[in-house]
């Protein structure tokens, strides 16, 4: 018997949506345009917007699941106040006008006393513009948002260095690059950017290498992976430096013309002027010029500046070119392939194979745009000539003691090779380029911080020497979190990781109440997890909690939220609006600024509140500047749209960029406009500007986007940036470090400031490694590209992608080990063990295991259930790092504070016991009115489309 | 049992997989089950979807594995769905003429009206392509997104199955393999596309393309410049060099 079959009904054209809204995606740092179709109001489809300058229509696993996330069971319902211990979880509803008049009695208190005792830090925020302004003006220095302990060194040593940045600052030239060099694990920024460009790259035939300890993500499409051993990048990079300097394969035009190379040094040891550039009566920098064979105005466009030699400043002191000063330090036989090898397990060969490789594709194989540009002196070029090498690195370089030298070296190495913002190289997004450090000095300092007064100035910014430290006259930090302290001088992102710690400690003083924003600070965003739970516990003599107060704000029942007192329950990402600021961390690409929006899509069916709105309310109750007029009503009664739309940072400029001006016809600047939420609505919610196509490279030098930069405010000035190849402020902390100036480090740090304020980048290997005898591993996590942080395993359709983590672990090691797949082993640190199940695999360094970032959940947290195998299979490593090293010391990168997670070194062998990883803690209870979780997930069956 | 169209039309759509640039983001896979949660199929249904032993249905899912030795093998990322087979035993088992392959295009759809759940056409099929929603006892799989790729509803551009459309490395191409000049057809035809499993003699549309050579650039290797061996850093001492 046989069937014909009949002619199924299918309806070809079914109408999926009543309305799509456009908005901006929030599942991960990438921020892409996303059009969301609703179908009798609910959330039917969520794609990407193809005309939006991020992802030009293509969306991500997690932004593909969005849908799940704004659904999710564990979304808070209604604000909540603690009534059983902190960290039982047990709390009981609350209105929000209680949970208000709560926090202002609280911070009230604070701003009349001693405004220092808030301390108020973010987490995955990315309004730190309004967040950073609000601490200012409640005149708390202790604010920051997550970068300490995200990629500070990456943000620091860019913006030192050429005055960007990889991550959201800068790109690869996908168009044009010809080998691209990609180091350490870099899925989690600009993911969508980076896959579009990969595809491109690679669909062009250009060359893939990439430097990772573990070949997942991106790597497993590399035409070349390098399997360095951890935190040894650094000396691999100075490796290929001293390589292209020996073989005089540098491109020493772009250097004399885009540097600081040729500047003179002084040198006069013992001096307090020894290794500053020497500077002409006005602090310009001088230079010796060849052709009248005197020092010269190293800024002037018209001199022949010499990169070598020894020269005699007019004041008698001797002085060289801090080229001079690179080349000696990296021609040295220290810095030869077969040292590097030692020190990397990359073999000489392969080294030198790499540099090679690099010096033939960016001097033979050299990229040339027929775009006429006007370079920064008026001079007309017919081309744009470019050195078709790119590179990108992220948190793993950043991740390590020793990020903030090794991503400088990675900086000097582009720098070497000519491919600063050139056709087929490294590309700045505006509004960077800015001058290198950018101008924007922390404030806080004793004298700036005073009850009941705003403070002048951001609680963020970049030190340029120890004047502008946050320290008291005996060198104790202002801050509770030691940034911008002799601990960690250019903390330019603040220490988020270092609160809990000091405030639970009393160091350098006790503070009152901790606000926290979407910072999962006893779980996957702590170091140290069983004790910064202990410390956010623990109670003094008088059976008080010894960090008194804690608020936190967040959708989800994340782990967090069972140590707070008081919960404020935010919404999720399609219920409000947002701004994706200039002012912030732009969505910018190198061909233009852009900025963008979400407004809501859905409204909530919860009593929750956006915390932007929040934080603005309460800054009306206690009566901060900026956010109450005279007679102490609201300035922005409409809340935070209100604010974007009204507030301006300076005249003309506000939180977004587009359709200023009272008819919305300006550009970057203007005044405020009533419709610019209604015409970024119109616009798919984003706001672009493409830059003239003789604007797009060479930004740094060039006259017209220098002249377009000055006049939306990216710059103060049309000045070149001069890229920084010798930082002189590194030289600043040093010369203090050895005695001079007024500001002096404590004798305690002095020898570790002199040594690692190096002003040309060192390699050094990182604490943990240097003092781990008995852990001959290290261990790091890999950022899967569908899961962010910890946000994902509440979506039920991402937890089946990634519903519990295994710890990776080489062939050879467990040959070596006895160890087989699906073994349960323990990871051991100095600091405890962990209990995890192993997968065997071939592409990781023999000397490394690693594990998926943030997968690991405790029971009973993120409305899944309490034998889900997050918390009973999953694991995090986490628990394994030090806050602290053994000494005491942070660990953490001694220039810029950066916690050191992937410096980690532990031990493996067999464990015995039933399969459920270890250490598990106490499970949760579920917030009070929290819904329950359903067995059967039916989602979109009410869509269903045939007739 | 089931017969295969008598007189099966020219077209035979499809999908291309770049193996070459997949990373394994997963992106195909959650944009495939977001629009078929809603779609012609829907729901993909989720059984424990926040507990022990969560389990739901996707017609698209991504295989991760590694290829090869040590340091010379290569992590593979396979996403794998119906291939739309040209001769499919999934429809020929089927014993109520539920599954079905279309005349006009190709594609392998099942009737859920017809469907009773036998799975014989999940045992048929070597590629592991069909899913069973439990919850409504029917057979479910990949539909090309055929409530998409001729909606009239949509703008033309994006009449393409949701993975195609939401792929960030543009690794996944659909369209008319049955056109030899049809972009895809050209594109196998550049890259050595593959059957998976030909050997099986079912005939899959769906085209894989193998990844490309591992580049290795003949760069040649880097000399020492006699001048910086001679003088280092001096070497450097005398060149005219312009702002």
């Amino acid at each position: 018997m046989s069937f014909l079959s009949p002619p199924d009904r299918v309806d070809l054209s079914v109408k999926t949506a009543d309305e799509v809204k456009t908005t901006t995606c929030y599942m991960c740092a990438c921020r892409c345009g996303i059009k969301v179709h609703l179908k009798d109001g609910q959330l039917r489809y969520i794609e990407g917007n193809r005309d939006h300058p991020v992802n030009k229509g293509v969306l991500c696993a997690k932004g593909s699941a969005g849908i799940m996330q704004h659904n999710s069971p564990a979304r808070l319902r209604k604000p909540l106040l603690r009534t059983g211990e902190r960290g039982s979880g047990e709390f009981r509803e609350i209105e929000w006008a209680e949970a208000l008049d709560l926090a202002t009695g609280w911070l009230a208190d604070i701003r009349k006393t001693d405004p220092r005792k808030l301390a108020f830090f973010t987490g995955r925020d990315q309004s730190q513009a309004l967040t950073g302004w609000w601490a200012s003006a409640f005149g708390t220095p202790n604010y920051a948002a997550h970068g300490g302990f995200c990629s500070v060194n990456m943000a620091a040593a860019g913006l030192y260095t050429i005055g960007g940045s990889f991550w959201e600052f800068g790109e690869p030239d996908w168009e044009h690059a010809r080998y691209f060099l990609m180091f350490g694990v870099a899925e989690d920024h600009a993911s969508n950017p980076i896959k579009i460009g990969l595809g491109k790259l690679k669909g062009r035939g250009a060359k893939f290498v990439s430097v990772n300890p573990v070949r997942t993500g991106y790597s497993a499409i590399a035409d070349e992976w390098i399997g360095v051993k951890p935190g040894t990048d650094g000396m691999l990079v100075l490796a290929l430096v001293h390589e292209l300097l020996k073989a005089d394969r540098i491109d020493a035009d772009y250097l004399v013309r885009y540097t600081n190379a040729p500047w003179l040094v002084v040198r006069a040891p013992g001096t307090a002027g020894d290794g500053l550039f020497a500077r002409d009566d006005k602090g310009r920098p001088l230079c010796w010029d060849k052709r009248t064979n005197a020092v010269g105005d190293a800024l002037s466009a018209e001199v022949s500046p010499a990169l070598a030699g020894t020269y005699r400043l007019a004041d008698g002191r001797e002085a060289i070119p801090s080229f001079q000063l690179l080349a000696e330090r990296y021609l040295d036989p220290a810095y030869a392939p077969e040292k590097a090898a030692e020190v990397t397990g990359v073999s000489a060969e392969t080294i030198r194979r790499i540099a090679a490789e690099l010096a033939e594709v960016a001097f033979s194989e050299t990229v040339t745009l027929d775009v006429p540009w006007t370079d920064w002196a008026g001079r007309r070029h017919q081309t744009m000539v470019g050195r078709p090498v790119a590179m990108h690195a992220m948190r793993g370089i950043s991740a390590h003691a020793n990020g903030f030298h090794t991503c400088r070296a990675i900086h000097m190495l582009q720098t070497l090779l000519g491919t600063i913002d050139v056709p087929g190289g490294f590309r700045y997004r505006p509004p960077y380029p800015r001058p290198a450090p950018p101008a924007v000095r922390p404030a806080g300092k004793p004298g700036q911080v005073a009850p009941g007064q705003a403070m002048k100035g951001p609680p963020l910014g970049f030190t340029t020497g120890p004047e502008d430290l946050l320290v008291e006259a005996d060198g104790t930090p202002c801050r509770i979190d030691k940034a911008f302290s002799w601990e960690a001088p250019i903390a330019a992102h603040g220490l988020m990781h270092h609160v809990i710690r000091n405030a639970w400690a009393g160091d350098p003083y006790p503070i009152d109440t901790l606000f926290m924003y979407m910072a999962n600070m006893s779980w996957n965003s702590a170091m140290n997890v069983p004790e910064t739970m202990a410390m956010l516990t623990d109670k003094d003599s008088s059976g008080a909690y010894r960090i008194p107060h804690i608020i936190y704000s967040d959708a989800y029942a994340s782990e967090m939220v069972s140590y707070a007192d008081l919960v404020l329950p935010d919404t999720t990402y399609l219920e409000r609006w947002d701004c994706v600021s200039l002012l912030d961390r732009p969505i910018s690409d190198a061909d233009g600024a852009a900025d963008a929006i979400r407004q809501p899509v859905v409204t909530p069916d919860r009593d929750v509140r956006a915390f932007q709105d929040v934080v603005l309310d309460l800054g009306v109750r206690l009566g901060l500047p900026g956010m109450v007029n005279d007679d102490g009503s609201a300035r922005y009664p409409g809340g935070y749209s209100d604010y974007l739309v009204r507030h301006e940072r300076a005249p003309g400029i506000g939180s977004l960029a587009g359709w200023r001006g009272a008819d919305g016809s300006s550009d970057g600047a203007g005044a405020p406009n009533p419709d610019q939420l209604k015409r970024y609505i119109d616009n798919g919610c984003f706001w672009q500007h493409e830059l003239a196509p003789d604007q797009r490279y060479f930004k740094h030098a060039n006259q017209s986007y220098l002249a377009y930069a000055k006049s939306v405010g990216f710059v103060g000035s049309t000045d070149p940036i001069i890229l920084q190849l010798y930082v002189e402020p590194m030289q600043k902390f040093r010369l203090a470090a050895q005695g001079h100036g007024p500001v002096q480090p404590p004798d305690r740090l002095r020898a570790r400031t002199e040594k690692f304020f190096d002003p040309l980048p060192i390699w050094y290997p990182p604490f943990e490694h240097e003092t781990a005898d008995g852990f001959p591993l290290s261990a790091l996590t890999q950022r899967p590209m569908a899961m962010y942080h910890s946000w994902g395993s509440q979506n039920a359709w991402l937890r089946q992608i990634h519903g519990a983590n295994r710890i990776y672990v080489g062939r050879r090691l467990g040959e070596r080990e006895g160890i087989a797949d699906d073994d349960w082993i323990w990871i051991e640190s100095r600091l405890g063990r962990v209990k995890a199940q192993v997968r065997l695999m071939d592409g990781v360094n023999d000397e490394t295991i690693w594990t998926w970032n943030a997968i690991g959940k405790r029971s009973g947290t993120w409305g899944l259930a309490k034998d889900a195998p997050e918390s009973q299979r999953g694991f995090l490593l986490n628990h394994l790092i030090g806050d602290v090293l053994a000494d005491g010391a942070p660990n953490a990168d001694p220039v810029t504070g950066q916690a050191a997670w992937y410096d980690l070194r532990v031990r493996i062998g067999k464990a015995d016991g039933p399969p459920v990883s270890e250490p598990q803690f106490q499970s949760l209870p579920r917030p009070p009115g929290a819904t329950e979780p359903t067995g059967l997930l039916r989602y979109g069956a009410r869509f269903r489309g045939r007739s | 049992m089931t017969s295969l169209p008598a007189s099966p039309g020219a077209k035979k759509l499809g999908l291309v997989i770049d193996l070459d640039i997949c990373v394994g983001c997963h992106a195909c896979a959650v944009n495939c089950k977001e629009w078929n949660a809603g779609g012609h199929s829907a729901p993909l249904t989720d059984l424990d979807p926040y507990g022990k032993d969560v389990d739901g249905v996707w017609f698209n899912r991504v295989h991760s594995f590694e290829a090869g030795d040590h340091d010379c093998g290569r992590t593979v990322h396979f996403p794998r769905s119906c291939l739309h087979c040209e001769t499919p035993d999934c429809v020929t088992v089927c014993p109520t003429g539920a599954s079905y392959k279309r005349a006009e295009d190709g594609i392998v759809l099942v009737n859920p009206d017809t469907c009773i759940g036998c799975k014989l056409c999940s045992w048929a099929c070597p590629y592991g392509a069909r899913e069973f929603d439990e919850t409504d006892g029917v057979m479910k799989k990949c539909t090309l997104c055929i409530d998409r790729i001729y909606n009239e509803t949509m703008e033309e551009v994006d009449r393409v199955p949701a993975c195609v459309s939401t792929c960030p490395v543009s690794a996944r191409h659909f369209g008319d393999l049955g056109d030899p000049e049809s972009d895809v057809s050209r594109l196998v035809a550049a890259r050595q596309g593959y059957d998976l499993m030909p050997e099986l003699g079912y005939k899959p549309v769906n085209k894989y393309l193998p990844p490309r050579m591992p580049k290795r650039q003949a760069a040649p290797a880097l000399m020492p410049s006699e001048e910086v061996a001679a003088k280092g850093f001096l070497a450097w001492l005398d060149r005219m060099l312009s702002r």
